[in-house]
């Protein structure tokens, strides 16, 4: 069976090139809107501590949602294609950024930040000397799980016209073609996977250079 | 609505199917989960090796999932309900295993001291004071169960899914809409639910100690 795969990669190398080319694009994009998004927001909620309980219940609400239901509510608000899983996609990886960074920076060992106090530190050099360094690795664990996710969820763009490596599943399955079918599969855990590990070693690189203990 | 309300036989429907698909693979991956967690409790390297394992297929992604099981099992329930439980492996064996692991040191001695066997000491001290962190497993599973379940209808599973991918091929936007939110219910109610169970078994063992 494996040889079949690799014969239907070796016949179609633009059409996988295309779609593992579309998935990183979709996922990064994504990635990249969350961040912009829940970074500061973080920043906001670390800083309005009544607006942080009910802003917090929401996205854990939002975090239940399943995947599938998340990108199939886009197509009738905002139809098909590229943007529409962006947003949704987003969405999906808000949450695990939102919740990490909120609880990063509010739990920074309160004797440190009395110590920043103590020496004078303003409440934005206490943020940013002390609680954004301090925070760092948990951050960059949340950052971990939202693009494992979205990398994942973007498979799922294939269903409302976002394309990706979900394509090659969905086509092979329209067409009974296990190779592509296969493929695709394939194709999608290792990229998984890939970003798991890659992730990974960016926080570990981030908790040994903040020399963060825990 | 309109849609939803004359057809809320066929939602309902669904959503049985969608939660007979959850408990069957959940019961099934407690079957596995508890020997293996009981198993690799107190032995570190295991441990490290089963995490490594289930934590491969937890990254893999539902659709894959499906993609590599089809050639072995074709379309329906079975495949989907072996994913579901390949989903489930990583969490539920990571909570049982550390919720043994914590248990106290002085009450595992006591438990020794007063005579009872292995056995004895994991049915009646263990497993009792691991509860809430395996029920904590068991929350985190479903959530995830109910969302894979949704996806698993791509490949004749049924279940709220169907609904979603229905309304998807016939680009019926209220269709879509009512299986996204039934789905999403099920999972936000499913995990209300067992957060609760948490919560009192918690309050629970701790008045116990």
């Amino acid at each position: 069976m494996l040889g079949d795969v690799l014969a239907w990669l070796a016949d179609h190398p633009q059409a996988f090139e295309a779609a593992a080319a579309r998935h990183v694009a979709l996922s990064a994009t994504a990635l990249a809107a969350a961040l912009v998004l829940a970074l500061p927001l973080a920043l906001v909620l670390v800083r309005w501590d009544r607006a942080a309980g009910p802003a917090i219940a929401a996205v854990n609400v939002l975090r239940t949602i399943p995947s599938l239901a998340l990108l199939a509510a886009a197509l009738p608000l905002v139809g098909t294609g590229f943007l529409p899983s962006v947003i949704a996609l987003t969405l999906y990886g808000l949450p695990a950024i939102l919740i990490n960074t909120h609880t990063a920076l509010r739990e920074v060992d309160p004797d440190v930040v009395e110590a920043g106090r103590g020496q004078g530190m303003t409440d934005r050099q206490v943020m940013a000397r002390i609680r954004i360094p301090l925070g760092l690795p948990v951050i960059f664990a949340g950052i971990r799980t939202a693009a494992v996710q979205i990398v994942s969820a973007a498979t799922l763009a294939a269903f409302i016209g976002g394309g990706g490596l979900g394509e090659l599943i969905t086509a092979g399955m329209g067409t009974l073609n296990i190779a592509e079918l296969v493929l695709g599969g394939l194709a999608v855990a290792v990229l998984a996977v890939a970003t798991e590990l890659i992730f990974a070693a960016l926080e570990w690189g981030v908790r040994r250079s903040t020399g963060a203990a825990a | 609505m309109t849609w939803a309300i004359e057809n809320y036989d066929r939602l309902a429907v669904a959503l049985g199917e969608h939660v007979v698909l959850v408990v069957t693979s959940l019961v099934l991956s407690l079957v596995i989960a508890f020997p293996l967690g009981i198993w690799t409790a107190r032995r570190p390297a295991l441990y490290v090796a089963a995490m490594a394992m289930t934590g491969v297929l937890y990254t893999i992604p539902a659709l894959a999932l499906f993609a590599l099981l089809i050639p072995f099992m074709g379309l329906g329930k079975v495949p989907a309900i072996t994913a579901l439980v390949l989903y489930s492996l990583l969490i539920l064996v990571r909570n049982i295993a550390i919720g043994i692991r914590e248990v106290p040191a002085e009450l595992i001695e006591a438990a020794d001291g007063m005579g009872y066997g292995k056995g004895g000491r994991l049915l009646r001290i263990e497993l009792p004071m691991a509860l809430p962190v395996i029920v904590a497993g068991i929350r985190i599973t479903v959530v995830t169960q109910i969302a894979v379940a949704t996806v698993a209808a791509y490949i004749n599973a049924g279940g709220l899914g169907d609904i979603i991918f229905q309304g998807i091929t016939q680009d019926f936007g209220e269709k879509i809409a009512a299986g996204a939110v039934l789905t999403s219910l099920l999972a936000i109610a499913a995990d209300e639910a067992l957060k609760r169970v948490e919560r009192r078994l918690r309050a629970a063992t701790s008045e116990r100690l």
